[in-house]
């Protein structure tokens, strides 16, 4: 009796644990129904992976239209003011994925944002320039960002994002170095 | 005595084998480079190159290797505009280091045009390449 009680005790436990694990990693639980996600998808190209991210957070590919991707793939040589030339073999690779995992092309919430509120024919090279990565920040001060040396630029997405490379924007993943949470 | 300094002598030479020893990759690129007559590498020009200063633009006016890579190459460096941490360059601290013609190549090229603003000549190559490859 005294056993089975353990046993029981036990079971309840291990329920309780696993229940609240698979509910509050609702990001990755969400994947699996891609509409309902509320990022966007994680890089998964591990070519772009290296060569991107050998320089800075490798940006998911869900953040920018195909337009965009274009238009930056299409000068390398003078990347944001340096210099990130592809041989033809790894370029191809790299612009085929940036292609076909853009923000348009994705079902993931976040990208979705991003391509519906871009303006046709407008293609900004840069994620902080696009209307929804605008909306989302507008209220975020600069003293947190460009004036705090932790951060120091929001391209830095991972400083505050701490999920950012696994494609998760959560507000409860934020935390602002020197400030703590973010709650908006 | 003679027999010692003899003996003294093929250690030396054995030991200094040791730590200059070229991976692969650095061995294929240094007869290349050889063809293009960067025949006489040296590693105290390479080592020259890789803390002078050259002209840049108005945000980023004094490159240099060392802006990112810093003059200490078993250190971590840090990319000047992403802050992105950089392994550090020197082989006897990350064993990945020069070991892919691919990579090195790619580099060079990259990091030549952004800090001297042209690309590197082979003999400018080959003197980084045996500055790098002692540290």
């Amino acid at each position: 009796m005294k056993n089975n009680l353990f046993i029981s005790a036990i079971v309840f436990i291990l329920g309780i644990t696993v229940v609240s694990v698979v509910w509050s990693d609702d990001d990755e639980y969400r994947t699996e129904y891609g509409r309902q996600s509320t990022g966007v998808a994680a890089v998964s190209n591990p070519e772009y992976q290296d060569e991107c991210g050998a320089c800075h957070m490798a940006y998911p590919p869900g953040l920018l239209s195909s337009g965009s991707w274009q238009k930056m793939m299409s000068d390398l040589e003078n990347h944001f003011g340096d210099n990130a030339e592809l041989d033809a073999k790894t370029y191809k690779t790299i612009n085929h994925y940036l292609q076909s995992n853009s923000a348009e092309k994705s079902d993931y919430r976040r990208s979705k944002g991003f391509a519906s509120t871009a303006k046709s024919g407008d293609y900004p090279i840069r994620i902080t320039e696009t209307a929804y990565f605008k909306r989302e920040h507008n209220e975020v001060p600069a003293r947190m960002v460009t004036g705090n040396k932790e951060v120091n630029s929001f391209s830095n997405c991972n400083a505050c994002h701490r999920k950012a490379e696994q494609g998760s924007f959560r507000e409860q993943d934020i935390i602002i170095p020197g400030f703590g949470s973010w709650d908006d | 005595m003679k027999k010692f300094s003899l003996l003294m002598i093929a250690l030396g030479c054995f030991s200094s084998q040791i730590t200059l020893a070229a991976t692969p990759a650095v061995t294929e690129l240094m007869s290349e480079y050889a063809t293009q007559s960067a025949n006489s590498p040296d590693a105290q020009r390479g080592q020259t190159l890789w803390t002078k200063k050259f002209k840049g633009d108005a945000r980023f006016p004094e490159r240099s290797c060392a802006s990112c890579h810093t003059a200490n190459l078993k250190q971590k460096g840090k990319h000047v505009k992403t802050q992105k941490t950089i392994e550090p360059m020197a082989p006897s601290v990350g064993s990945k280091r020069l070991t892919s013609t691919r990579e090195i190549k790619k580099w060079f090229k990259r990091n030549c045009k952004w800090t001297l603003g042209r690309e590197c000549t082979a003999a400018e190559k080959a003197d980084l390449l045996t500055y790098i490859q002692q540290q």
